[in-house]
């Protein structure tokens, strides 16, 4: 679809008519079965058309953090937006950004809209709790896989890489990834190693009370389904005592307290330790947050183990719970048994925590099931209607040639539909309202491209020409024509889908393919089935029906045999 | 049907003909005239920006048996603000209230529930914060941005920098047409009919490249002959190509048309009606400048070209050579009928389907 050509193309080329249509046979056969093999046989509805609902928030940057609102951070509040929404039990909410600073989330119907959009909108909660108890994340008090004997349960003066050695059997259950990390000072940071032992038994104390309190709680708390993980953070304060699970729901805790806040949490970057060879996560506090994080670190260094740990609880549910060994203040890392992708995850929710990225809500809809059917109808029967229209129009106008046009549409609709299902799974595109109005205007663009090739043929055939040869030349000038104009009506398409947000996309995408889809039918559809039935008797002979009649088009007899060579100043229509 | 198709074959053969180029004047008067209107009466009452711009909330209520009237007094005890309702073809309640942001939209909505009797998840609620609409409409007018800017520069490389600028004259047309409607009218501007204006840029292209493409095929070589000039060849492609942007057109118009009246007739209001309404204006805006602007524009500024020029003063002095011989074809003594005009009357020069390098042929022939 680029600038107009001349010359003929092998596509459709005036002999071969059959292997065009076998092309574009095999590919509908292959879509249609693929529709059926990925088990997708309609297109994936929106929520305007299905029910439920659609969230779209905004990015707010604080003053002078502009920069804040960058693909990092996007990424990341959608990955903590959809563990929100999904954890309120909804099966295939989808969060999506949009455009550089908006996340559209979509809730399927049956959910308390509501409840979403107070999970969704708000900025993620990060603290810094002590961890009271820890068991493995069912109800059934499972056998320890591990006895969690601590190899070094007070503050150890070592060097970061023994810290490192020890950790890991140090786990007290046994979970691999959330837990057993150790936290020890950065290279600068260690100040003060000593061990506070005093604080030890009142703290306890403290703290067994609130665990009896909660024990039933914890007794009960299922962290096998990530519903039941989020039911258990719900409304979950910083100053309470609290169960949680940890997020992969392997492990559950009973968390005092939030001691620091994660906005305190400056930066947080992975990083590999060349001299260890391993991944660890390293945390930069600020003032406050440096003095609040010393005072726990101090407390939690004297302790047994599980007890010698804290939790980072994002949203009330444990990202990780590292043992801490000794007291640390400004800057601190993480070691353990990350790898580089569970590094970063646990760096981008500290980062996060600390983001000054706030979202608010542009626009909520919430469409009933019963509205949002409606609409699907209304907008079928519209299309029929306007199909049927352009039909009825087709054949009073066109006659024979009607056929090939509706089957042309036909072609057209069964690959765009095809596409449609298929592309749901594959980039998750939903067919909403705009997107099926898209569909229907596109019923026009593809009847145009007819139009053009058919005025074409019967200006060739008032020239003087019979049927064959009327057909092939009146190709070459059609194509370039139906290349051009579709070649604008995709660039106005491509353009709103790269520039528009929300509705206007899918519209937009909807236009787009069906342009394309209208080049390659009338290329490897229309063209060829034009060619065999100009081999038709009914067709070639210029029936009264055929909508080709000479007579009728007004053909200058006597009819003209050989054509004149291209007069430059013919001034025929393209 | 068959009429028009006769019609075709008479316009194709040129037996039939309108002098487009020669009365594009009046045609100019007339968009100029219909531009004015519009920007008058989008100055003096504005569009009627829906709540997409203005903030607010649309509850969509299945069928109730509330009337229209008290469910307004509900609504506008609810929410404090005037609530607009409007019935629906399904029997259902559409209300609108403006002003009103997405959190207190909550309250409204459960205070709806309760005063109409309708449980509130049964009511559909569309809630919008001030600054979404301005964000579409923003994304809409950088899309338009860019779009003008690539469709100039793919016409300039396809055709020629006079079409470029002749389609995009054509394009603001249009759109202006359509703005323009909205706000003499006073339909309601919402995304829906951002969208619709914006499909309008591809669609009133549509045509115009249809015809500029025959233009083009037409006019190649023209300085080697003496027998038309480029606006007379130009009124010659939209002749042409009439029969074909009339089909295409109405092709185009039923689908929407079929949107419009469904979109309207079942549901009220809404993204379907907001779409179509706005290009079914659009559509009719582009077929006609198509034809009536952007065609004679291409040769207005073609004129001006010194080749051009060159042309016609060739053309013309052959013809009154032609003339002086008293060989006058009745094309050319029909010519010389319009004395004043500054162009050749071009309809009865397309009077003739021969070749223009056929000579000399007696008019009987052609009958």
């Amino acid at each position: 679809m680029a600038a107009p050509k001349k010359g003929r193309g092998p596509a459709g080329g005036q002999g071969r008519p059959g292997r065009a249509l076998a092309l574009i046979l095999m590919a509908m056969v292959a879509l249609t079965g693929g529709m059926f093999l990925a088990h997708q046989p309609t297109p994936r509805l929106g929520i305007d058309l299905a029910g439920g609902t659609s969230i779209t928030l905004e990015a707010k940057a604080e003053p002078g953090q502009e920069s804040a609102i960058n693909k990092t951070n996007m990424d990341t509040a959608v990955q903590i937006m959809e563990r929100r929404v999904n954890g309120l039990g909804v099966s295939e909410a989808e969060v999506q950004t949009q455009g550089n600073r908006n996340i559209i989330v979509n809730i399927p119907k049956g959910t308390n809209s509501a409840q979403a959009r107070a999970q969704v909108g708000t900025t993620a909660k990060l603290y810094f709790r002590p961890v009271l108890t820890v068991a493995q994340g069912t109800p059934t008090p499972a056998p320890s896989a591990s006895s969690s004997d601590k190899a070094s349960p007070s503050a150890s003066p070592s060097s970061s890489a023994s810290d490192k050695a020890t950790s890991p059997s140090g786990k007290p259950s046994a979970s691999a990834t959330t837990q057993g990390r150790a936290v020890t000072g950065g290279l600068k940071a260690d100040t003060s190693p000593t061990p506070a032992a005093s604080s030890a038994p009142t703290a306890s104390a403290e703290e067994q009370a609130a665990a009896a309190k909660l024990q039933k709680q914890f007794e009960e708390l299922d962290c096998s389904s990530r519903a039941s993980r989020s039911k258990a953070a719900l409304g979950v304060k910083p100053t309470d005592t609290v169960v949680a699970c940890s997020s992969e729901g392997d492990a559950k805790y009973v968390l005092g307290p939030a001691e620091v806040s994660g906005t305190e949490v400056d930066s947080a970057k992975a990083n590999f330790d060349q001299q260890r060879g391993m991944w660890i996560v390293q945390m930069e506090f600020s003032g406050k947050g440096s003095k609040q994080f010393q005072t726990i670190t101090k407390k939690l260094s004297a302790q047994q183990s599980p007890q010698n740990q804290f939790a980072i609880a994002l949203d009330g549910e444990v990202v990780s719970a590292p043992q801490v060994n000794e007291t640390l203040s400004g800057s601190a890392e993480i070691s353990g048994s990350f790898t580089q992708q569970s590094a970063e995850e646990l760096a981008n929710v500290l980062s996060y925590g600390a983001l000054p990225l706030s979202f608010t809500e542009q626009s909520v809809t919430t469409v009933t099931a019963a509205l949002g059917g409606e609409q699907l109808r209304a907008g079928l029967i519209a299309g029929a209607i306007g199909l049927a229209l352009v039909v009825i129009y087709l054949v009073a106008y066109y006659r024979g040639l009607a056929l090939i046009a509706l089957l042309s549409l036909l072609v057209s609709g069964i690959l765009t539909y095809t596409l449609m299902s298929l592309l749901g799974p594959a980039i998750g595109f939903a067919l909403n309202l705009p997107a099926v109005c898209g569909a229907i205007v596109a019923i026009g663009i593809t009847a145009d491209s007819f139009i053009v090739y058919f005025e074409r043929i019967r200006d060739e055939i008032r020239e003087g020409r019979t049927l064959r040869p009327a057909v092939e030349r009146a190709w070459p000038r059609a194509r370039r024509t139906i290349l051009v104009s579709d070649f604008v009506s995709f660039l106005a398409a491509a353009v709103l889908f790269v520039v528009t947000v929300g509705k206007v996309q899918g519209f937009a995408f909807t236009l787009g393919l069906t342009t394309l889809l209208d080049v390659v039918v009338v290329f490897l559809f229309t063209k060829p089935v034009m060619t065999l039935m100009a081999r038709t008797k009914f067709f070639a002979s210029g029936h009264p029906w055929s909508g080709l009649d000479p007579k009728r088009l007004g053909a200058k007899p006597p009819l003209r045999r050989s054509r004149r060579v291209n007069a430059p100043t013919d001034p025929k229509e393209a | 049907m068959s009429r028009l198709g006769n019609l075709g074959a008479r316009l194709y053969r040129g037996e039939v003909g309108y002098d487009f180029i020669g009365n594009r004047k009046i045609w100019y008067g007339i968009s100029i005239l219909i531009t004015i209107t519009a920007i008058v009466a989008l100055a003096v009452s504005g569009l009627n920006m829906g709540i997409e711009f203005k903030g607010g909330a649309v509850f969509t209520t299945p069928k109730t048996s509330v009337t229209v009237a008290s469910a307004e007094t509900l609504a506008t005890d609810a929410s404090g603000h005037q609530a607009i309702v409007q019935k629906l073809g399904n029997g259902g309640l559409r209300i609108q209230i403006t002003e009103v942001d997405t959190a207190k939209s909550d309250q409204i909505k459960s205070q709806l529930s309760k005063d109409l009797g309708v449980p509130a998840e049964k009511i559909a609620a569309d809630l919008v914060g001030p600054s979404w609409g301005e964000q579409i409409a923003n994304k809409a007018w950088t899309g338009l941005g860019v779009f003008m800017v690539l469709v100039v520069i793919y016409l300039a490389i396809a055709f020629e920098w006079r079409m470029a600028i002749a389609a995009l004259v054509a394009l603001i047309h249009d759109i202006t047409i359509t703005v323009g409607v909205y706000a003499l009218v006073g339909f309601e501007v919402t995304p829906g009919t951002v969208i619709g204006l914006l499909t309008i840029l591809g669609y009133s292209l549509y045509d115009t490249v249809v015809v500029f493409d025959s233009l083009k095929e037409g006019t190649q070589g023209i300085t080697k002959q003496t027998r038309w000039t480029y606006s007379e060849i130009a009124n010659r492609s939209i002749n042409g190509t009439l029969v074909r942007s009339i089909n295409t057109t109405v092709v185009a118009l039923l689908p929407v048309a079929g949107l419009l009246f469904i979109g309207g007739g079942v549901l009220g209001a809404g993204m379907l009606n907001d779409i179509s309404l706005a290009l079914f204006v659009g559509l009719a805006a582009g077929a006609y400048s198509s034809i009536f602007i952007a065609t004679p524009l291409v040769a207005d500024l073609k004129e001006r070209d010194p080749q051009m020029k060159a042309l016609k003063k060739r053309i013309l002095a052959k013809r009154a050579a032609a003339a002086a011989k008293g060989e006058l074809s009745e094309a050319e003594q029909a010519e010389q009928g319009i004395p004043e005009d500054v162009e050749p009357a071009a309809a009865v020069v397309g009077q003739r389907q021969e070749p223009p390098r056929g000579h000399g042929r007696t008019s009987g022939k052609r009958r």
